[in-house]
């Protein structure tokens, strides 16, 4: 979920910036020059996907996916990501530039650290431990994200906004399982068809 | 995929430096996002749509994209009026309505829908390739500007596999419903997505080493600020002044 532009105040908007200025430092040197059309164009294919709508129930939610994107790139997924949500941003009026580094954050943050701890179980022998491992990836990160939004809302505009800031987190319940179906669906088609790519 | 419609145009908006175009974008967000005097705030919002409404855009267009962007805000509206503390205005039986919390939602409303107003007027009236172009000249690191170009340049290709894709799982019947079948044909496509990409981009990169990619574009047109660019500038310089003088 994007924060509009006029809710955050400048020291959460200063944060969120200066943190993923070092967010973005450390995916950039880890990404050479000759992996950048494979992030770049990883990149467009998540900001495709995420015209994707998927059906929940009578509603519908379009797919988000960072937990992948974080587990297939690392580090990296921290400019994939920003790359993303600045075309949003551009194209579509969604989010802005006051708002990019905070939004960026809550988005890449928590899909580099799950993406980056559960990496290493993705090649275990253990299928079911595998796929639980690419579940929480996948809703993990969709989970964190949330409870991030949350945060920031309660921080800019008070205690008031706890039922509010809960309703947020409980929105994002019924992605997350999705989320994760899809997450363990995809990497394990990956593995199937091109298991170099993880 | 509706994008970059409002890039085609000859208004003198449309003729600005987009290495401008983005700095006034940058200043203008950042000083009605701190800004607190409602008064101010709605000067904003009304230079905003003076600028829409003389780039002559489509409004029924700035409208739709509006009513996107404003679910987010919709959503404070639920909560801000009744749970912020202080004064009631009204009360509807057991729900008070406070002073503070609609004064602070509508102040969010303004702010957001002028910075977003202005965005999209900034922005929008510029192809993406010459904001991109524009970024390398005002210091932005060069793999941030490469990720950009390849990304924005591929997302067309993408989707149009996307689209492709779709076409073939609709023509052998496939109809998303909430079940497992459906979250897994979509992971496929998105694997199928990914893959293809993954090689594209493999492709890419030897097709470019082939050709002496040297990390490095060599940009041939160069901007150059006109005599109405230094104008804009100027008067982008004295409302930012009027908003500081008047906080």
């Amino acid at each position: 979920m994007h924060i509009s532009e006029g809710v955050l105040s400048a020291p959460e908007l200063g944060v969120g910036a200066l943190l993923t200025v070092v967010g973005l430092g450390i995916g950039l040197r880890r990404m050479d020059y000759e992996r950048l059309p494979e992030v770049a164009i990883l990149s467009s294919v998540f900001f495709v996907a995420s015209l994707i709508h998927v059906p929940i129930g009578p509603s519908a939610a379009h797919l988000v996916l960072t937990g992948l994107c974080g587990t297939l790139l690392g580090w990296m997924a921290f400019p994939a990501i920003f790359v993303g949500l600045s075309l949003q941003a551009i194209l579509f009026g969604f989010g802005g530039v006051t708002t990019l580094g905070i939004n960026t954050f809550n988005m890449a943050f928590p899909a580099v650290i799950l993406g980056m701890l559960l990496r290493h179980f993705l090649n275990s022998s253990n299928y079911k431990f595998r796929i639980a491992v690419e579940f929480v990836a996948g809703s993990g990160s969709i989970l964190i994200s949330g409870l991030l939004v949350a945060l920031c809302l309660v921080i800019a505009l008070g205690q008031s906004m706890r039922a509010a800031a809960q309703v947020v987190v409980l929105a994002h319940v019924p992605v997350m399982i999705i989320e994760g179906l899809i997450t363990v669906f995809v990497i394990e088609f990956i593995r199937k068809v091109r298991p170099e790519m993880l | 995929m509706e994008m970059e419609e409002l890039a085609v145009g000859k208004s003198w908006v449309h003729g600005i430096d987009p290495r401008l175009k983005i700095v006034i974008m940058l200043v203008f967000s950042i000083l009605v996002a701190l800004n607190n005097n409602i008064h101010v705030v709605t000067a904003s919002l009304l230079l905003s749509i003076l600028l829409i409404v003389t780039a002559r855009l489509d409004v029924r267009f700035m409208l739709r994209r509006l009513g996107m962007v404003n679910g987010f805000i919709l959503f404070l509206w639920f909560f801000m009026p009744f749970t912020a503390s202080g004064e009631n205005i009204y009360s509807l039986g057991p729900i008070d309505i406070k002073r503070e919390g609609v004064h602070q939602a509508l102040l969010i409303t303004i702010k957001s829908n002028a910075i977003v107003m202005m965005g999209i007027t900034m922005l929008g009236t510029s192809s993406v390739f010459s904001l991109i172009h524009a970024m390398s000249h005002l210091y932005v690191p060069d793999k941030i500007v490469h990720l950009f170009f390849f990304c924005f340049r591929y997302i067309h290709v993408i989707n149009d596999e996307y689209q492709r894709l779709k076409n073939a799982m609709r023509m052998r019947g496939f109809r998303p419903r909430t079940n497992m079948h459906t979250y897994k044909s979509y992971s496929y496509l998105v694997g199928m997505l990914l893959i293809r990409s993954f090689d594209r981009s493999r492709r890419i990169l030897q097709a470019m080493k082939c050709r002496g990619f040297r990390n490095k574009f060599y940009i041939l047109h160069h901007y150059e600020m006109k005599k109405f660019d230094y104008a804009v500038a100027f008067s982008s310089v004295a409302f930012a002044v009027f908003i500081l003088v008047l906080n």
